[in-house]
Protein backbone atom coordinates (compact mmCIF):
# COMPACT_ATOMS: atom_id res chain seq x y z
CA UNK A 1 0.00 0.00 0.00
CA UNK A 2 2.77 2.28 0.62
CA UNK A 3 4.57 1.17 -1.98
CA UNK A 4 4.15 3.37 -4.37
CA UNK A 5 5.87 6.51 -3.34
CA UNK A 6 9.38 5.00 -3.57
CA UNK A 7 8.65 3.02 -6.46
CA UNK A 8 7.52 6.25 -8.66
CA UNK A 9 11.33 5.75 -10.40
CA UNK A 10 11.48 2.14 -10.90
CA UNK A 11 10.79 -0.14 -14.15
CA UNK A 12 7.45 -0.72 -14.11
CA UNK A 13 6.33 -4.02 -12.17
CA UNK A 14 4.25 -6.31 -13.72
CA UNK A 15 0.94 -5.01 -14.52
CA UNK A 16 -1.77 -5.85 -11.12
CA UNK A 17 -4.99 -7.09 -12.08
CA UNK A 18 -6.55 -3.82 -11.84
CA UNK A 19 -4.12 -0.95 -13.65
CA UNK A 20 -6.68 1.55 -13.32
CA UNK A 21 -6.94 1.66 -9.82
CA UNK A 22 -3.26 1.46 -9.39
CA UNK A 23 -2.41 3.96 -11.47
CA UNK A 24 -4.54 6.96 -9.89
CA UNK A 25 -3.48 5.47 -6.34
CA UNK A 26 0.04 5.82 -7.91
CA UNK A 27 -0.96 9.30 -8.94
CA UNK A 28 -2.31 10.09 -5.51
CA UNK A 29 0.61 9.28 -3.84
CA UNK A 30 2.83 11.57 -5.72
CA UNK A 31 0.25 14.46 -5.08
CA UNK A 32 0.65 13.61 -1.67
CA UNK A 33 4.76 13.59 -1.59
CA UNK A 34 4.29 16.75 -3.55
CA UNK A 35 2.10 18.81 -0.64
CA UNK A 36 4.39 17.24 1.55
CA UNK A 37 7.75 18.47 0.64
CA UNK A 38 6.21 22.31 -0.16
CA UNK A 39 4.60 21.90 3.13
CA UNK A 40 8.13 21.48 4.60
CA UNK A 41 9.55 23.77 2.18
CA UNK A 42 7.11 27.11 3.73
CA UNK A 43 7.90 25.62 7.35
CA UNK A 44 11.74 26.05 6.82
CA UNK A 45 11.23 29.15 5.58
CA UNK A 46 8.72 30.82 7.77
CA UNK A 47 12.22 32.43 9.73
CA UNK A 48 13.41 33.90 6.65
CA UNK A 49 10.03 35.25 6.17
CA UNK A 50 9.87 36.92 9.42
CA UNK A 51 13.47 38.36 9.60
CA UNK A 52 12.98 39.73 6.00
CA UNK A 53 9.60 41.29 6.32
CA UNK A 54 10.10 42.63 10.02
CA UNK A 55 13.52 43.97 9.33
CA UNK A 56 11.96 46.75 7.10
CA UNK A 57 9.03 47.75 9.46
CA UNK A 58 9.51 50.78 11.63
CA UNK A 59 9.50 50.91 15.11
CA UNK A 60 5.80 51.45 15.20
CA UNK A 61 4.83 49.32 13.23
CA UNK A 62 5.83 45.94 15.08
CA UNK A 63 3.02 45.65 17.45
CA UNK A 64 1.84 42.08 17.54
CA UNK A 65 -0.94 42.61 15.41
CA UNK A 66 0.89 42.93 12.74
CA UNK A 67 3.34 40.55 13.09
CA UNK A 68 2.62 38.53 10.23
CA UNK A 69 1.58 41.16 7.90
CA UNK A 70 4.04 42.93 5.61
CA UNK A 71 5.21 46.49 5.76
CA UNK A 72 2.71 49.31 4.97
CA UNK A 73 5.61 51.04 4.24
CA UNK A 74 9.08 49.52 3.34
CA UNK A 75 11.01 51.10 6.51
CA UNK A 76 15.26 50.88 6.00
CA UNK A 77 15.95 53.01 9.03
CA UNK A 78 16.19 49.33 10.85
CA UNK A 79 18.73 48.51 8.34
CA UNK A 80 20.92 51.56 8.47
CA UNK A 81 21.12 51.19 12.62
CA UNK A 82 22.31 47.53 11.93
CA UNK A 83 24.87 48.51 9.16
CA UNK A 84 26.44 51.40 11.66
CA UNK A 85 26.42 48.59 14.34
CA UNK A 86 28.21 45.54 12.78
CA UNK A 87 30.49 47.29 9.53
CA UNK A 88 33.19 47.14 11.95
CA UNK A 89 32.83 43.91 13.14
CA UNK A 90 32.20 42.30 9.41
CA UNK A 91 35.74 43.95 8.33
CA UNK A 92 37.44 41.91 11.39
CA UNK A 93 36.02 39.12 10.47
CA UNK A 94 37.06 38.77 7.01
CA UNK A 95 40.49 39.64 8.44
CA UNK A 96 40.28 36.74 10.87
CA UNK A 97 38.26 34.32 8.74
CA UNK A 98 40.43 34.57 5.93
CA UNK A 99 43.75 33.94 7.25
CA UNK A 100 43.14 31.58 9.65
CA UNK A 101 41.14 29.48 7.33
CA UNK A 102 43.96 29.16 4.99
CA UNK A 103 46.61 28.11 7.53
CA UNK A 104 44.63 25.14 8.88
CA UNK A 105 43.48 24.20 5.54
CA UNK A 106 47.55 24.45 4.51
CA UNK A 107 48.82 22.09 7.79
CA UNK A 108 45.60 20.15 7.12
CA UNK A 109 46.41 18.93 3.68
CA UNK A 110 50.04 18.02 5.34
CA UNK A 111 48.89 15.46 7.70
CA UNK A 112 45.84 14.58 5.50
CA UNK A 113 48.56 13.65 2.92
CA UNK A 114 50.70 11.99 5.41
CA UNK A 115 47.76 10.09 7.29
CA UNK A 116 46.31 8.60 4.03
CA UNK A 117 49.62 7.98 1.50
CA UNK A 118 52.96 8.50 3.14
CA UNK A 119 52.01 6.81 6.77
CA UNK A 120 54.80 6.40 9.26
CA UNK A 121 54.41 3.55 12.47
CA UNK A 122 51.27 4.43 14.54
CA UNK A 123 49.93 7.13 12.15
CA UNK A 124 45.93 5.87 13.00
CA UNK A 125 46.50 6.24 16.77
CA UNK A 126 47.96 9.79 15.81
CA UNK A 127 44.77 10.21 13.73
CA UNK A 128 42.30 8.95 16.55
CA UNK A 129 44.33 11.60 18.95
CA UNK A 130 44.16 14.26 16.70
CA UNK A 131 40.18 13.30 15.81
CA UNK A 132 39.19 13.50 19.46
CA UNK A 133 40.11 17.38 19.71
CA UNK A 134 37.39 17.77 17.23
CA UNK A 135 34.31 16.49 19.27
CA UNK A 136 35.50 18.29 22.81
CA UNK A 137 33.47 20.63 23.97
CA UNK A 138 36.21 23.82 24.27
CA UNK A 139 34.76 24.61 28.30
CA UNK A 140 36.52 21.33 29.24
CA UNK A 141 40.62 24.19 27.81
CA UNK A 142 38.03 27.33 28.16
CA UNK A 143 39.75 28.16 31.23
CA UNK A 144 43.69 27.51 31.10
CA UNK A 145 43.13 28.42 27.91
CA UNK A 146 42.28 32.36 28.85
CA UNK A 147 45.18 32.15 31.58
CA UNK A 148 47.54 30.96 28.65
CA UNK A 149 46.57 33.49 26.24
CA UNK A 150 46.83 36.15 28.73
CA UNK A 151 50.58 34.52 30.11
CA UNK A 152 51.48 34.74 26.27
CA UNK A 153 50.31 38.66 25.68
CA UNK A 154 48.52 37.61 22.64
CA UNK A 155 45.66 40.61 22.78
CA UNK A 156 42.17 39.69 22.83
CA UNK A 157 39.75 39.67 20.30
CA UNK A 158 41.25 38.92 16.44
CA UNK A 159 44.65 37.56 17.34
CA UNK A 160 43.59 35.52 20.10
CA UNK A 161 40.67 34.34 17.88
CA UNK A 162 42.93 34.05 15.49
CA UNK A 163 45.34 31.15 16.82
CA UNK A 164 42.17 29.20 18.42
CA UNK A 165 40.28 28.66 15.02
CA UNK A 166 44.10 27.61 13.38
CA UNK A 167 44.60 25.03 16.00
CA UNK A 168 40.73 23.96 16.83
CA UNK A 169 40.24 23.54 13.03
CA UNK A 170 42.80 21.29 13.04
CA UNK A 171 41.44 18.10 13.60
CA UNK A 172 38.60 18.54 10.79
CA UNK A 173 40.97 19.74 7.95
CA UNK A 174 43.13 17.05 8.95
CA UNK A 175 40.15 14.52 8.25
CA UNK A 176 39.26 16.22 5.13
CA UNK A 177 41.93 15.88 3.37
CA UNK A 178 42.55 12.33 4.90
CA UNK A 179 39.26 11.49 3.32
CA UNK A 180 40.08 13.28 0.54
CA UNK A 181 43.68 12.04 -0.20
CA UNK A 182 42.44 8.38 0.04
CA UNK A 183 40.86 8.68 -2.92
CA UNK A 184 43.90 9.66 -4.93
CA UNK A 185 45.00 6.25 -6.53
CA UNK A 186 48.14 4.89 -4.96
CA UNK A 187 49.92 3.63 -8.32
CA UNK A 188 50.21 7.46 -8.73
CA UNK A 189 52.43 7.86 -4.94
CA UNK A 190 53.81 4.59 -5.58
CA UNK A 191 55.03 5.77 -9.13
CA UNK A 192 56.75 8.44 -7.82
CA UNK A 193 58.27 6.72 -4.78
CA UNK A 194 59.92 4.32 -7.46
CA UNK A 195 60.96 7.48 -8.71
CA UNK A 196 63.59 8.08 -6.26
CA UNK A 197 61.00 11.05 -5.18
CA UNK A 198 60.93 12.18 -1.81
CA UNK A 199 58.32 12.38 0.54
CA UNK A 200 58.24 16.23 -0.23
CA UNK A 201 58.63 15.83 -3.87
CA UNK A 202 55.99 13.37 -4.19
CA UNK A 203 53.51 16.11 -2.04
CA UNK A 204 54.53 18.77 -4.30
CA UNK A 205 54.80 17.86 -7.75
CA UNK A 206 51.98 14.78 -7.31
CA UNK A 207 49.67 15.69 -4.35
CA UNK A 208 49.21 19.12 -3.87
CA UNK A 209 47.83 19.75 -7.96
CA UNK A 210 45.29 17.45 -7.22
CA UNK A 211 44.14 19.27 -3.77
CA UNK A 212 42.52 22.11 -5.38
CA UNK A 213 38.90 20.79 -4.68
CA UNK A 214 39.89 19.11 -0.79
CA UNK A 215 41.03 22.67 -0.67
CA UNK A 216 37.26 24.12 -1.46
CA UNK A 217 35.52 21.79 1.03
CA UNK A 218 38.49 23.08 3.92
CA UNK A 219 38.11 26.56 2.76
CA UNK A 220 34.49 26.81 2.83
CA UNK A 221 33.82 24.75 5.89
CA UNK A 222 36.26 26.70 7.79
CA UNK A 223 35.33 30.03 6.69
CA UNK A 224 31.96 28.96 7.79
CA UNK A 225 32.48 27.45 11.44
CA UNK A 226 34.95 30.53 12.10
CA UNK A 227 32.44 33.25 10.72
CA UNK A 228 29.38 31.45 12.60
CA UNK A 229 31.56 31.58 15.83
CA UNK A 230 30.20 32.66 18.94
CA UNK A 231 31.80 30.66 21.87
CA UNK A 232 35.25 31.32 21.43
CA UNK A 233 34.51 34.86 20.36
CA UNK A 234 32.40 35.23 23.83
CA UNK A 235 35.49 34.25 26.19
CA UNK A 236 38.59 36.26 23.87
CA UNK A 237 36.55 39.62 23.14
CA UNK A 238 33.78 42.14 22.60
CA UNK A 239 31.76 44.48 20.70
CA UNK A 240 34.37 46.50 20.16
CA UNK A 241 37.58 44.29 18.88
CA UNK A 242 34.98 40.80 18.32
CA UNK A 243 33.90 39.32 15.38
CA UNK A 244 30.54 40.20 14.01
CA UNK A 245 28.62 37.22 15.75
CA UNK A 246 29.43 39.29 19.05
CA UNK A 247 28.29 42.63 17.51
CA UNK A 248 25.36 40.90 16.68
CA UNK A 249 24.44 39.37 19.68
CA UNK A 250 25.36 42.92 21.63
CA UNK A 251 22.51 44.54 19.06
CA UNK A 252 19.78 42.02 19.38
CA UNK A 253 19.44 41.86 23.06
CA UNK A 254 19.46 45.76 24.13
CA UNK A 255 17.70 46.50 26.62
CA UNK A 256 15.33 48.23 23.99
CA UNK A 257 13.52 45.85 22.01
CA UNK A 258 14.43 47.03 18.41
CA UNK A 259 13.33 43.89 16.32
CA UNK A 260 13.94 45.95 12.82
CA UNK A 261 17.56 46.45 13.45
CA UNK A 262 17.97 42.83 15.10
CA UNK A 263 16.47 41.18 12.25
CA UNK A 264 18.54 43.41 9.58
CA UNK A 265 21.42 42.43 11.29
CA UNK A 266 20.72 39.03 11.68
CA UNK A 267 20.46 38.58 7.72
CA UNK A 268 23.56 41.45 7.53
CA UNK A 269 25.87 38.44 9.70
CA UNK A 270 24.29 36.07 7.95
CA UNK A 271 25.00 37.25 4.02
CA UNK A 272 28.88 36.26 3.57
CA UNK A 273 28.03 32.38 4.73
CA UNK A 274 24.35 32.36 2.60
CA UNK A 275 26.35 33.67 -0.27
CA UNK A 276 29.02 30.86 -0.05
CA UNK A 277 26.15 27.98 0.59
CA UNK A 278 24.32 29.57 -2.89
CA UNK A 279 27.38 29.73 -5.12
CA UNK A 280 29.55 27.27 -3.74
CA UNK A 281 26.78 24.29 -2.18
CA UNK A 282 27.72 21.44 -3.89
CA UNK A 283 31.24 21.59 -1.95
CA UNK A 284 29.60 23.35 0.85
CA UNK A 285 27.77 19.39 0.99
CA UNK A 286 30.89 17.84 0.33
CA UNK A 287 32.52 19.55 3.68
CA UNK A 288 29.05 18.41 5.39
CA UNK A 289 30.07 14.90 4.01
CA UNK A 290 33.43 14.92 5.03
CA UNK A 291 32.60 15.80 8.63
CA UNK A 292 31.18 12.79 9.06
CA UNK A 293 34.39 10.86 9.82
CA UNK A 294 33.31 8.13 8.18
CA UNK A 295 35.24 7.77 4.80
CA UNK B 1 68.40 3.12 12.30
CA UNK B 2 69.50 5.39 10.05
CA UNK B 3 67.47 3.40 7.39
CA UNK B 4 63.99 3.46 9.19
CA UNK B 5 64.99 7.64 10.19
CA UNK B 6 65.21 8.63 6.79
CA UNK B 7 61.52 6.80 6.25
CA UNK B 8 60.16 7.48 8.99
CA UNK B 9 61.48 10.80 9.44
CA UNK B 10 59.63 13.40 6.83
CA UNK B 11 56.16 11.96 7.51
CA UNK B 12 56.59 12.85 11.61
CA UNK B 13 58.44 15.65 10.69
CA UNK B 14 55.73 17.08 8.32
CA UNK B 15 53.07 16.25 10.76
CA UNK B 16 54.86 17.29 13.74
CA UNK B 17 53.72 21.02 14.11
CA UNK B 18 50.34 20.15 14.03
CA UNK B 19 50.87 17.36 16.53
CA UNK B 20 52.43 19.43 18.95
CA UNK B 21 49.59 22.68 18.71
CA UNK B 22 46.80 19.50 19.03
CA UNK B 23 48.85 18.15 22.25
CA UNK B 24 49.30 20.87 24.17
CA UNK B 25 46.03 22.72 23.41
CA UNK B 26 43.61 19.74 24.00
CA UNK B 27 45.62 17.04 26.13
CA UNK B 28 47.79 19.45 27.93
CA UNK B 29 44.72 22.19 28.87
CA UNK B 30 42.50 19.22 29.45
CA UNK B 31 44.81 18.39 32.07
CA UNK B 32 45.63 21.95 33.69
CA UNK B 33 41.85 22.25 33.06
CA UNK B 34 41.68 19.25 35.66
CA UNK B 35 44.02 20.58 37.55
CA UNK B 36 42.64 24.04 37.97
CA UNK B 37 39.27 22.29 39.12
CA UNK B 38 40.73 20.84 41.99
CA UNK B 39 41.76 23.90 43.80
CA UNK B 40 40.03 27.21 44.71
CA UNK B 41 40.87 29.13 42.34
CA UNK B 42 39.63 32.88 41.61
CA UNK B 43 40.18 34.65 38.43
CA UNK B 44 43.52 33.30 38.26
CA UNK B 45 44.84 33.61 42.39
CA UNK B 46 44.78 30.55 43.93
CA UNK B 47 45.93 29.62 47.92
CA UNK B 48 45.97 25.43 47.03
CA UNK B 49 43.86 22.02 46.24
CA UNK B 50 40.56 21.65 47.67
CA UNK B 51 40.60 18.31 46.28
CA UNK B 52 36.83 17.03 44.85
CA UNK B 53 35.10 19.95 46.64
CA UNK B 54 33.77 21.79 43.55
CA UNK B 55 32.41 18.84 42.01
CA UNK B 56 30.87 17.41 44.97
CA UNK B 57 29.25 21.49 45.69
CA UNK B 58 28.05 21.59 41.89
CA UNK B 59 26.37 17.67 42.07
CA UNK B 60 24.55 19.07 45.60
CA UNK B 61 23.75 22.39 43.70
CA UNK B 62 20.09 22.60 42.73
CA UNK B 63 20.49 24.59 39.50
CA UNK B 64 23.19 22.59 38.40
CA UNK B 65 21.62 19.58 38.27
CA UNK B 66 18.68 21.23 36.86
CA UNK B 67 20.64 22.02 34.03
CA UNK B 68 22.35 18.50 33.79
CA UNK B 69 18.21 17.63 33.51
CA UNK B 70 17.90 20.26 30.58
CA UNK B 71 20.48 18.99 29.02
CA UNK B 72 19.25 15.30 28.88
CA UNK B 73 15.77 16.55 27.95
CA UNK B 74 17.29 18.69 25.02
CA UNK B 75 19.61 16.16 23.35
CA UNK B 76 16.99 13.84 23.64
CA UNK B 77 14.21 16.40 21.23
CA UNK B 78 16.95 17.24 19.28
CA UNK B 79 18.35 13.27 18.20
CA UNK B 80 14.51 12.73 17.80
CA UNK B 81 13.42 15.77 15.71
CA UNK B 82 16.50 15.83 13.44
CA UNK B 83 16.43 12.19 12.68
CA UNK B 84 12.90 12.26 12.31
CA UNK B 85 12.86 15.11 9.56
CA UNK B 86 16.28 14.13 8.14
CA UNK B 87 14.79 10.81 7.58
CA UNK B 88 11.64 11.73 6.48
CA UNK B 89 12.83 14.29 3.67
CA UNK B 90 15.21 12.08 2.35
CA UNK B 91 13.42 9.64 2.13
CA UNK B 92 11.01 11.76 0.14
CA UNK B 93 13.74 12.51 -2.02
CA UNK B 94 15.53 9.79 -2.48
CA UNK B 95 13.70 8.83 -6.08
CA UNK B 96 13.69 11.84 -8.75
CA UNK B 97 11.49 14.28 -7.53
CA UNK B 98 10.98 17.34 -9.68
CA UNK B 99 12.89 20.43 -8.51
CA UNK B 100 14.77 18.29 -6.15
CA UNK B 101 17.61 20.66 -6.41
CA UNK B 102 15.36 23.58 -5.08
CA UNK B 103 13.72 21.41 -2.13
CA UNK B 104 17.24 19.82 -0.77
CA UNK B 105 18.85 23.76 -0.70
CA UNK B 106 16.30 25.20 1.24
CA UNK B 107 16.18 22.28 3.33
CA UNK B 108 19.70 22.61 3.95
CA UNK B 109 20.27 26.37 3.89
CA UNK B 110 19.62 27.28 7.89
CA UNK B 111 22.79 25.05 8.12
CA UNK B 112 24.91 27.65 6.96
CA UNK B 113 23.55 30.81 9.01
CA UNK B 114 24.59 30.89 12.69
CA UNK B 115 23.27 30.13 16.06
CA UNK B 116 23.52 33.76 16.89
CA UNK B 117 21.58 35.34 13.84
CA UNK B 118 19.12 32.43 13.77
CA UNK B 119 18.72 33.04 17.84
CA UNK B 120 17.41 36.84 16.71
CA UNK B 121 14.81 35.37 14.90
CA UNK B 122 13.78 32.40 16.94
CA UNK B 123 13.39 34.92 20.20
CA UNK B 124 10.51 36.44 18.31
CA UNK B 125 9.01 33.39 17.07
CA UNK B 126 8.83 31.86 20.33
CA UNK B 127 7.77 35.37 22.28
CA UNK B 128 5.58 33.59 24.94
CA UNK B 129 3.02 36.06 25.21
CA UNK B 130 -0.40 34.84 24.36
CA UNK B 131 -4.04 36.37 23.81
CA UNK B 132 -3.87 39.95 22.53
CA UNK B 133 -0.30 40.45 23.49
CA UNK B 134 1.15 37.12 21.60
CA UNK B 135 2.75 38.04 18.42
CA UNK B 136 5.39 35.61 16.66
CA UNK B 137 4.58 31.64 16.56
CA UNK B 138 1.71 31.94 19.15
CA UNK B 139 -0.38 34.72 17.09
CA UNK B 140 0.63 32.58 13.71
CA UNK B 141 -0.99 29.61 15.34
CA UNK B 142 -4.28 32.03 16.59
CA UNK B 143 -4.44 32.91 13.10
CA UNK B 144 -4.74 29.79 11.29
CA UNK B 145 -7.28 28.62 14.06
CA UNK B 146 -4.63 26.53 16.33
CA UNK B 147 -4.91 29.33 19.08
CA UNK B 148 -5.03 26.41 21.86
CA UNK B 149 -1.85 25.49 20.51
CA UNK B 150 -0.27 28.69 22.17
CA UNK B 151 2.19 28.68 25.02
CA UNK B 152 4.63 29.60 26.97
CA UNK B 153 7.44 28.53 25.03
CA UNK B 154 11.19 28.13 26.75
CA UNK B 155 9.89 30.07 30.28
CA UNK B 156 8.00 26.99 31.05
CA UNK B 157 10.10 25.95 33.57
CA UNK B 158 9.03 21.82 33.21
CA UNK B 159 9.00 21.92 29.15
CA UNK B 160 10.86 25.27 28.81
CA UNK B 161 14.17 23.46 27.36
CA UNK B 162 12.10 21.83 24.32
CA UNK B 163 11.46 24.91 22.86
CA UNK B 164 15.17 25.59 22.69
CA UNK B 165 15.13 22.39 20.35
CA UNK B 166 12.91 23.49 18.36
CA UNK B 167 15.22 26.52 16.38
CA UNK B 168 18.22 23.73 16.79
CA UNK B 169 15.97 21.14 14.78
CA UNK B 170 15.33 23.73 12.22
CA UNK B 171 18.76 24.40 11.57
CA UNK B 172 20.08 20.78 11.80
CA UNK B 173 17.51 18.53 9.88
CA UNK B 174 18.59 19.39 6.32
CA UNK B 175 22.40 18.33 7.50
CA UNK B 176 21.15 14.91 8.72
CA UNK B 177 18.89 14.62 5.71
CA UNK B 178 22.12 15.02 3.01
CA UNK B 179 23.99 12.32 5.37
CA UNK B 180 20.77 9.99 4.64
CA UNK B 181 20.06 10.66 1.05
CA UNK B 182 23.59 10.32 0.49
CA UNK B 183 23.30 6.93 2.33
CA UNK B 184 20.05 6.19 0.32
CA UNK B 185 21.97 6.75 -3.16
CA UNK B 186 24.92 4.46 -1.89
CA UNK B 187 22.84 1.52 -1.64
CA UNK B 188 22.98 -0.79 -4.97
CA UNK B 189 20.33 -1.12 -7.58
CA UNK B 190 21.01 -4.51 -7.91
CA UNK B 191 20.51 -5.05 -3.93
CA UNK B 192 16.97 -3.94 -4.31
CA UNK B 193 16.32 -5.60 -7.32
CA UNK B 194 17.12 -8.96 -6.13
CA UNK B 195 15.01 -7.99 -3.19
CA UNK B 196 12.16 -7.62 -5.14
CA UNK B 197 13.02 -10.82 -7.29
CA UNK B 198 12.91 -12.64 -4.09
CA UNK B 199 9.15 -11.60 -3.75
CA UNK B 200 10.07 -9.23 -0.43
CA UNK B 201 7.51 -7.07 0.32
CA UNK B 202 8.17 -3.08 0.41
CA UNK B 203 8.02 -3.42 3.72
CA UNK B 204 11.01 -6.44 4.12
CA UNK B 205 13.06 -4.73 2.03
CA UNK B 206 13.19 -1.66 4.25
CA UNK B 207 13.49 -3.81 7.13
CA UNK B 208 16.57 -6.60 5.65
CA UNK B 209 17.90 -4.29 3.05
CA UNK B 210 17.77 -0.76 3.09
CA UNK B 211 17.65 0.31 6.98
CA UNK B 212 20.58 -1.94 7.67
CA UNK B 213 22.71 -0.50 4.49
CA UNK B 214 21.88 3.03 6.15
CA UNK B 215 22.79 2.36 10.10
CA UNK B 216 26.25 3.51 9.48
CA UNK B 217 24.94 6.67 8.20
CA UNK B 218 22.55 6.41 11.41
CA UNK B 219 25.50 6.73 13.47
CA UNK B 220 27.44 8.99 12.16
CA UNK B 221 24.07 11.14 13.02
CA UNK B 222 23.38 10.41 16.13
CA UNK B 223 27.32 11.42 16.93
CA UNK B 224 27.10 14.39 15.13
CA UNK B 225 24.13 16.00 16.75
CA UNK B 226 24.69 14.48 19.99
CA UNK B 227 28.21 16.15 20.45
CA UNK B 228 26.52 19.14 18.89
CA UNK B 229 23.71 18.70 21.50
CA UNK B 230 25.77 18.50 24.21
CA UNK B 231 27.48 21.65 24.09
CA UNK B 232 24.42 23.83 23.08
CA UNK B 233 25.15 27.46 24.21
CA UNK B 234 25.06 30.06 21.47
CA UNK B 235 21.10 29.53 20.75
CA UNK B 236 20.41 29.47 24.20
CA UNK B 237 22.47 33.16 24.84
CA UNK B 238 20.74 34.30 21.70
CA UNK B 239 17.33 33.08 22.17
CA UNK B 240 16.63 33.47 26.45
CA UNK B 241 19.87 35.13 27.24
CA UNK B 242 22.61 33.91 30.21
CA UNK B 243 20.29 34.65 33.37
CA UNK B 244 17.35 33.14 32.19
CA UNK B 245 16.54 30.22 34.87
CA UNK B 246 14.35 27.84 32.81
CA UNK B 247 17.15 27.30 29.94
CA UNK B 248 20.04 26.73 32.36
CA UNK B 249 22.21 24.02 30.83
CA UNK B 250 26.11 23.32 31.77
CA UNK B 251 27.63 25.57 29.17
CA UNK B 252 25.95 28.79 30.18
CA UNK B 253 26.30 27.90 33.85
CA UNK B 254 30.17 27.88 32.90
CA UNK B 255 29.96 30.74 31.42
CA UNK B 256 28.15 32.54 34.36
CA UNK B 257 31.03 31.27 36.84
CA UNK B 258 33.57 32.16 34.96
CA UNK B 259 31.62 35.70 34.70
CA UNK B 260 32.05 35.82 38.36
CA UNK B 261 35.63 34.59 38.80
CA UNK B 262 35.05 31.01 39.78
CA UNK B 263 37.72 29.65 37.77
CA UNK B 264 38.07 26.47 39.27
CA UNK B 265 33.93 26.16 39.41
CA UNK B 266 33.98 27.08 35.50
CA UNK B 267 36.86 24.22 35.02
CA UNK B 268 34.87 21.96 37.12
CA UNK B 269 32.14 22.37 34.83
CA UNK B 270 34.25 22.24 31.53
CA UNK B 271 35.65 18.58 33.07
CA UNK B 272 31.84 17.33 33.51
CA UNK B 273 30.89 18.15 30.10
CA UNK B 274 33.97 16.37 28.60
CA UNK B 275 33.32 13.20 30.47
CA UNK B 276 29.85 13.70 29.18
CA UNK B 277 30.88 13.85 25.70
CA UNK B 278 33.60 11.36 26.10
CA UNK B 279 31.24 8.64 27.31
CA UNK B 280 29.78 8.71 23.45
CA UNK B 281 32.40 9.73 21.84
CA UNK B 282 35.36 7.85 22.84
CA UNK B 283 34.02 4.46 22.07
CA UNK B 284 33.13 5.45 18.54
CA UNK B 285 36.73 6.34 18.17
CA UNK B 286 37.73 3.28 19.22
CA UNK B 287 35.53 1.46 17.08
CA UNK B 288 36.55 3.50 13.87
CA UNK B 289 39.91 2.95 14.81
CA UNK B 290 39.86 -0.37 15.33
CA UNK B 291 37.59 -1.06 11.73
CA UNK B 292 41.03 1.18 10.38
CA UNK B 293 43.52 -0.69 11.05
CA UNK B 294 42.06 -4.09 10.36
CA UNK B 295 41.78 -2.99 6.72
Amino acid sequence: MTTQLVDDATPAPPRSARPDTSRRRRRTARTAKYLLLLVFLMGVMIPAYVLFVTSFKSLGEATPTRAWALPTEWYTGGWERAWDALSPALGRTFALVIPSSIVSAVLGSMNGFVLARWRFPYADLVFTLMLFGMFIPYQAVMIPLVELMQGLNVPSGIPSLFVLHVVFGLPICTLIFRNYYASVPEDMIEASRVDGAGMLRTYASIVLPLSAPGFVVVLIWQFTSAWNDFLFAIFFSNAQNGPVTISLNFLASGQLQDYSASMAGALIASFPTLIVYIVLGRWFIGGLMSGSVKS
Amino acid sequence: MRNKLHRWGPPILLIAPSAVLIGVFVYGLIGVNFNTSLTDNIRGQTTGYVGLENYTTLFSDDTFMYSLRNLAIYTLAFLAGTLFFGFLWAWLLERGVRGEGIFRTVYLFPMAVSFVASGVVWRWLLNSNTGDSASGLNRGLDMIGLGFLQNSWWTDETWGIFAIAVPAIWQLSGYIMALFLAGFRGIPEELREAARMDGASEWKLYRHVIFPQLSPVALSAIIIIGHMSLKVFDLIMAIAGQTNYTTQVPATQMWIAFTRGEYSVAAAIGTIMLLVVAVMIVPYLVHNYRAERNR
